[in-house]
């Protein structure tokens, strides 16, 4: 495992996964503002996190695209490179780096759990496994999103003369909240914010049900009593949701687990669901693997090295640059 | 326990005070036994004599790893919430009454806790696990105060927050009585009236202009209107309590004060800081504040004593229907008897003009009362504000002009807006905050200042925004003290923003040299 270093660099071929910063060539997880940045000279990803990347930053975020099918395999010199589907959002992939016989994953994020916005996740068997931890403690049991779903349905049918805004990335969260709404038969336009228009049109083209959605426009406020709208998380408290009437304040995220978190930010209607592994998902996926080699990084990291360490599993947090807790879509 | 723990789920996630009202009622609403339960959960007068948070962590170590339990606590920050989302088992359990759960509880033996009180936390949902440990570890911190509760029922069965609050420490679970006479089905329960909190009689802010012209001065007396905080005092032979405005028992905050009174009577009067009933301020009052307990270096360090304004009972003898010129004789037979260094009397001002009173209102400037209370001499004594018999008339806010510096949202309704904020003054080339306000200004004011800061943010830091040093607010306040908590060396009593001062440039705003000079801070 000596060929990658701790910022998921691999120095030998100048390949880097998910830089911060512009680089030469970059394999990218998947289209979250964390992983995936504008300005690199070759992009490796899926289709649609390419996709994704052109609709977020332009067609010239990078100077050369080269899109992968997950299973199909890419070498560079005696590194192959392999991307499977992580069930994070919709494009993400895990990455199979093979050299010689060693077998090494970098999970990105990911979710074990179904999800008809994505593919789901596959796990592949490996012997350093370097897998993510923003729900890396015992604490995050996720519940079934069906379930959470119900939770605002029954809500606005209480409260007719309210409107549910709810907190959602406009990227995969957003998107992930109305298909689930459709499962449950919610068939009511579902109102969005602006800046989700692209991504919700393009989840559309890409054949993902996510029903009729249309942007929030300056109507009459009683218009949006008894609506739905989704809205990315820094829009709730600022001035464009002072135009609804008596606004309920939903988010959707896998930090709503913990009620304090919740009621510091506001949130009156909290709904737990993640796009990321829970705690038992990240412990059945490390045990799956078979990998001997574990490194941790992206969130509560402490917790699970303990874990594996318990396990007798070598295991180390890597700390990569440039995140922090809670900012993580 | 569904429904409960759902309430108070609720209750925690709900900054609106009124949504907070008509979720209670809407459990109140249902009649069964489990809303005694709620109710004594609610006002804080149900807790289990085994299990407390000692006895949760160790039963909790029985069940997960110390170290990630550790882990996830110190993330959580709360013991309640860690326990309950870390335990194992994470179904919904089969439902149980939240009555049926209490007493199943309290029947176990203290022997058997570790494995039977596991045994329930297992059986239970996430959700309804956090409630039981809440219950347990009591204090709830829900947002939901005992008043609050009150103002629920009351508006529920159309009755008053006053009579409620009059018999509500008489009251005993399974409180059947409350009940029935909330649905009119009887009177109102009697109750011994020494075990009774009655509402204060309190006063409306006089109108200068208009009452003054109305109102013969020759018909009122007035007393200083001291910054402490309104307590009542019950005293019989077998016991003494004291309670807050809001009938919230006080009592083991205040040993000394219990364990000195003598007689039989019930006292309203102001809770005040100091030695040799010299008031010493608000700022030493609040060492003594919300604290169960005052221990003998506290007592010692801010001793306190009550300054009695009125009388409500004497010796068995309901004194509410007398004149206040009458009562007083009793106030004065009471504090004679009572010659320990808690209890004095409040002065009365004489005086045979409006223009008199005036001189005395604003002439102690230096002491540490807030104005005048002017009191109709043959008011009787009534609950809650009436208008016509008491009225206070406090004294010019003290005004100072500082300069913006940050600003933070506000809550609720307020939470799109920069409503709270920062001032400061100078020293030397620097500004150092001496206070922060969120109230006083219009509605117009605040769009203004909310776009201000909006567009001139200098600085991040968290949920606070620095802005450009360009506003100067006038800010209007009660009082201010030396404190050695603040970098300026002030703490200000009730700030709030009195308007703002467009016509000044920030160079004219005081150091905190001259600030202090003029306010007398040492």
């Amino acid at each position: 495992m000596d060929f990658i270093n701790h910022q998921l660099f691999i120095k030998d071929i100048n390949v880097h996964i998910d830089p911060i910063l512009p680089k030469k060539t970059a394999i990218i997880t998947h289209g979250h503002a964390d992983h995936a940045r504008f300005g690199h000279d070759h992009v490796i990803a899926t289709r649609q996190t390419i996709d994704i990347m052109k609709i977020r930053y332009g067609d010239k975020c990078a100077k050369k695209f080269t899109p992968l099918r997950y299973g199909q395999k890419y070498s560079i010199k005696n590194f192959n490179f392999t991307l499977y589907p992580a069930g994070h959002i919709l494009g993400s992939a895990q990455v199979l780096i093979e050299k010689n016989n060693h077998r090494l994953v970098i999970t990105g994020d990911y979710k074990v759990g179904k999800d008809e916005t994505c593919k789901n996740f596959k796990l592949v068997k490996c012997d350093t496994l370097i897998t993510e931890a923003t729900f890396g403690l015992p604490i995050f049991q996720h519940p079934d999103p069906k379930d959470e779903i119900q939770k605002l349905i029954r809500s606005v049918k209480i409260n007719k003369n309210n409107c549910h805004i709810v907190g959602a990335y406009a990227l995969g969260k957003a998107q992930r909240v109305m298909n689930l709404l459709r499962q449950q038969k919610y068939n009511e336009t579902i109102y969005i914010h602006g800046s989700l228009e692209k991504l919700c049109q393009y989840y559309s083209k890409e054949k993902i049900n996510i029903g009729k959605f249309e942007k929030v426009s300056s109507k009459d406020k009683s218009f949006y009593e008894g609506k739905i709208i989704i809205a990315p998380p820094s829009a709730l408290k600022d001035r464009w949701s002072r135009r609804f009437p008596n606004p309920i304040i939903c988010m959707a995220s896998g930090w709503m687990t913990v009620k304090q978190r919740a009621k510091q930010r506001g949130i009156e209607l909290p709904l737990v669901i993640s796009d990321h592994s829970d705690w038992n998902e990240l412990l059945d996926t490390i045990k799956k693997s078979k990998a001997k080699n574990i490194l941790i990084t992206h969130g509560q990291e402490d917790a699970l090295v303990y874990y594996c360490k318990k396990q007798n599993l070598v295991s180390k947090p890597l700390s990569i640059q440039g995140r922090s807790d809670e900012e993580i879509e | 326990m569904k429904k409960f723990s759902s309430l108070l789920h609720n209750l925690i996630l709900t900054p609106s005070r009124n949504t907070k009202i008509k979720l209670l009622q809407d459990y109140f609403k249902i009649l069964d036994i489990n809303r005694a339960y709620a109710l004594a959960i609610l006002s804080d007068q149900l807790s289990f004599q085994f299990i407390k948070a000692s006895k949760l962590r160790e039963l909790v170590y029985e069940q997960v790893d110390q170290h990630l339990f550790d882990y996830s606590y110190d993330y959580v920050g709360d013991l309640a919430e860690t326990i309950s989302l870390i335990w194992p088992t994470n179904k919904e359990g089969k439902s149980q009454n939240l009555s049926t759960l209490i007493e199943n509880i309290k029947k176990i033996k203290k022997s058997e806790i570790n494995t039977e009180f596991s045994k329930v936390l297992s059986e239970l949902s996430n959700n309804e696990r956090w409630t039981l440990i809440k219950i347990c570890t009591g204090g709830l911190r829900i947002g939901v105060s005992e008043r609050l509760v009150k103002t629920a029922l009351a508006d529920l069965y159309n009755k008053s927050v006053n009579e409620i609050e009059e018999i509500w420490h008489g009251l005993e679970f399974p409180y059947e009585n409350l009940f029935q006479w909330l649905k009119n089905e009887i009177s109102k329960p009697k109750i011994d009236f020494k075990k009774l909190f009655h509402p204060m009689m309190l006063a409306n802010p006089i109108d200068e202009e208009k009452d003054f012209k109305r109102l013969d001065a020759n018909e009122f007396q007035a007393e200083y209107k001291w910054d402490g905080i309104r307590v009542q005092l019950m005293v019989s032979s077998n016991s003494v309590s004291l309670y807050s405005r809001t009938g919230d028992n006080i009592s083991s905050a205040f040993p000394e004060i219990i364990e000195t009174t003598k007689g039989d009577a019930v006292i309203d009067g102001e809770l005040l800081v100091g030695g040799n009933f010299k008031p010493s301020g608000f700022n030493d009052l609040q060492q003594r504040l919300n604290r169960k307990k005052a221990s003998k270096d506290l007592q010692k360090k801010f001793p306190v004593f009550i300054r009695a304004y009125d009388i409500l009972f004497y010796k068995g003898k309901d004194l509410r229907k007398l004149s206040l010129v009458e009562r007083r004789k009793y106030l004065e037979k009471f504090q004679k008897e009572n010659t320990t260094n808690q209890i004095d009397l409040s002065t009365i001002i004489n005086f045979s003009t409006w223009e008199e009173l005036t001189k005395y209102k604003n002439n102690f400037y230096d002491d540490l009362n807030e104005g005048v209370m002017i009191k109709l001499k043959n008011s009787e004594y009534l609950p809650g504000r009436k208008k016509g018999y008491w009225y206070k008339w406090k004294k010019n806010p003290k005004l100072v002009d500082a300069i913006l510096m940050y600003a933070q949202r506000g809550h609720g309704k307020r939470s799109s807006y920069y409503s709270d904020f920062t001032f400061g003054v100078w020293k030397e080339n620097e500004l150092v905050p001496i206070g922060k306000a969120y109230s006083g200004y219009t509605d117009k004011e605040l769009l203004v200042l909310d776009k201000f800061i909006r567009n001139n943010t200098t600085n991040k830091f968290g949920p606070v925004r620095e802005v450009k040093k360009e506003i100067i607010l006038e800010v209007a306040f009660d009082d201010v003290f030396p404190s050695t908590r603040h970098k300026s060396g002030v703490a200000m009593r009730f700030p709030r923003i009195h308007r703002i001062r467009w016509d000044k440039p920030i160079n004219e705003v005081l150091s905190i040299k001259e600030f202090k000079k003029e306010f007398k801070i040492d």
